[in-house]
């Protein structure tokens, strides 16, 4: 167990892929930045991998203070153990008081196998960080500047504020896309520290027999437009109707979860707190009640239309635009509307 | 021959079923229309480990913690096929969180060990209350064994080594890994298999101690419907937190290092939206206005 270090810096676990940085690693630092800065001490990136110090101008240019790089050619490929014990290893030097981490696959096998080792707490998936104070209801203790870990629970529908007061670091992973990428600013200068682990090849348990990489078939961050269908479009056929709309608005095509679980669409398609967090500038929600899982997931787009034929379904209270009718009537109306002024 | 498998699972709230009708106006959800429902990806860790059972024999324990209603997973289970469930009950363990629950169940893995060694340790991804994935990497690593997660298919047990394909979120890769290791299963792992109509028959007068101590008040008779049960097999095995060696420092309120501060129920803001009506003009003057304000176009 490691002692609370109110002088600790925080750290961000900046994850990468076959010599590429994972964008999440980026979106911490914008957090990251502002939580040490509240808190008066340094950021740190921490980067694992074979040949990772290269990542460095980058990780500082986009917010770090220092850059720890942890190289080993037995970091190559991502595997649990090693990289949970040279990360177990550098926490328990260095004491940082925060360590947040990308709510990735990677980043959820590797956090909460690190915090069972440090028998530290862990909160996964959070939407939101901040600083603040803590009183314990049981023993009236109070706890200054805490990490304030703020997620989405029961399913969506309870938003809960989860403190560690004591069995530090406090340790959080953070869902991709919550928070917004920084722009780089290159006058940045930081630290850079080499950590050469010494691992050797008993401690990688697994042999990684092949991997692939899949293109994502849609990317729903990028999307400026995004068109939604639900539950109420129907049936696989009548989701036809969800593309031809956003065809004609050149948009991405999204889903909620009971539409993938139908399976009218691919699960690449699914916004939400299951699916990909989306910012578009216009949502347009076809059939879709608006459950909160769904919600946290497309809730920040600029502008929403919702389109569903129960008027009291919850997606109306986030919309901008609400039309209360049959799908199959309005949608032909939509793309008409929007062809004739082109 | 064969392997002992051992399936950790859980009871939770059907979050799923969250639509229109569980939502209050007030946009907050309500609970008491949630069914409770076996996790749906234990079901799948659940399916994994009877296909590796069929395929190399063994056995199929299956492990759940919770109140005492959480036997309705294991009843569950033995209908599926598994062939012992065990039930871990306990006040004290009340308010763990994802490490303190993780201890509990690695000391009931432990105990299992103790009886006969498991190979293999299988759990679903994550449940859908608490969507955290984080107690199988937990049990894992007190039980110092790696992991596997995010997998999609077992692909063969052989020679002391498990061979498996996982989702790694770019993709998928391919891993070997040594037994024994815990592993976690997504959805795209197969499907689960309905419960056999023999089965049902069979297990469904399974119940365990705080099962008949509700169920029938009387001591006297209590104990002589355990026996009864016990005697056909269909007493459902039952620890506490003593039983299975836990150091109570670990578990419950006192053994979670992460407390909660607040909890919001997640309300509407209900700003107001402007009303279209299903009309021709009407949506075209939304487009209209929608091109005006660079939103689209």
């Amino acid at each position: 167990m490691i002692e609370a270090n109110r002088e600790g810096d925080v750290w961000v676990v900046a994850e990468q892929n076959d010599g590429q940085l994972h964008d999440v690693g980026l979106e911490l630092l914008s957090k990251g930045r502002e939580l040490a800065e509240t808190l008066g001490v340094r950021l740190t990136a921490v980067v694992m991998g074979a040949d990772v110090a290269r990542h460095a101008e980058r990780l500082i240019h986009h917010g770090a203070d220092c850059v720890v790089a942890a190289e080993d050619a037995l970091l190559a490929h991502y595997q649990t153990n090693p990289y949970a014990k040279v990360l177990c290893r550098l926490i328990e030097e260095h004491k940082p008081q925060i360590v947040i981490y990308g709510a990735t696959p990677l980043g959820r096998d590797l956090a909460p196998r690190v915090a069972s080792a440090l028998r530290a707490g862990l909160t996964a998936d959070c939407t939101d960080l901040d600083i603040g104070d803590h009183v314990e209801p049981g023993t009236k203790e109070k706890y200054d500047r805490l990490l304030l870990q703020i997620r989405p629970a029961f399913g969506g529908n309870i938003i809960a504020t989860i403190v560690n007061p004591e069995r530090w670091p406090q340790m959080a992973t953070v869902r991709e896309g919550v928070m917004r990428l920084p722009d780089a600013d290159p006058s940045r200068r930081g630290e850079v520290v080499r950590f050469k682990p010494d691992l050797s090849p008993a401690d990688l348990p697994l042999k990684i027999l092949d991997h692939t990489k899949t293109a994502r078939k849609v990317n729903l961050k990028a999307a400026r437009v995004i068109v939604a269908g639900g539950a109420g479009v129907g049936s696989k056929e009548n989701f036809r109707l969800i593309w031809d709309l956003a065809n004609s608005l050149g948009a991405a095509a999204g889903a909620s979860r009971a539409a993938v679980d139908n399976g009218w669409i691919d699960k690449d398609h699914q916004v939400g707190q299951t699916g990909t967090t989306v910012r578009p500038a216009l949502y347009i929600a076809v059939g879709i009640s608006g459950a909160v899982q769904h919600r946290a997931g497309m809730s920040e787009a600029q502008k929403i239309v919702a389109i569903n034929a129960d008027p009291h379904a919850p997606i109306f209270q986030v919309a901008h635009y609400g039309i209360v009718g049959d799908l199959n009537r309005v949608i032909p109306m939509m793309i008409d509307a929007v062809k004739k002024r082109v | 021959m064969g392997y002992n498998i051992v399936v950790l699972v859980k009871q939770v709230p059907d979050t799923k079923r969250i639509t229109g009708e569980a939502m209050r106006d007030d946009g907050t959800v309500n609970r008491s229309a949630l069914p409770a429902v076996f996790n749906p990806e234990d079901l799948h860790a659940l399916e994994a480990a009877l296909e590796l059972k069929e395929r190399y024999g063994g056995r199929v324990t299956v492990v759940t913690m919770g109140p005492p209603q959480a036997c309705e997973v294991l009843r569950d289970s033995l209908e599926r096929g598994a062939d012992d469930v065990v039930l871990i009950t306990d006040r004290r363990a009340a308010a763990s969180d994802t490490l303190a629950t993780s201890y509990i169940l690695f000391r009931a893995v432990r105990k299992l060990v103790a009886e006969q060694p498991v190979d293999l340790v299988v759990c679903g991804r994550q449940a859908i209350d608490g969507d955290t994935a984080q107690v199988p990497p937990q049990t894992a690593e007190k039980l110092g064994w790696p992991q596997v997660t995010y997998v999609e298919c077992v692909e063969e047990l052989a020679g002391g080594r498990l061979r498996a394909r996982r989702n790694t979120g770019e993709g998928t890769e391919r891993v070997d890994c040594p037994l024994p290791c815990l592993l976690t299963v997504t959805d795209q792992a197969p499907a689960p298999r309905p419960a056999s109509a023999k089965r049902i028959m069979a297990v469904k007068k399974a119940r365990s101690r705080a099962e008949i101590e509700r169920e029938t008040p009387d001591p006297a008779q209590a104990q002589a419907r355990a026996e009864a049960l016990q005697a056909r097999g269909l007493l459902i095995t039952q620890w506490d937190l003593q039983d299975i060696g836990a150091d109570l420092a670990w578990c419950g309120r006192d053994g979670s290092p992460t407390k909660v501060k607040r909890i919001q129920s997640v309300v509407l803001k209900g700003s107001g939206f402007k009303k279209v009506e299903p009309t021709e003009e009407a949506i075209a003057t939304m487009v209209h206005e929608l091109i005006e304000d660079h939103t689209i176009g």
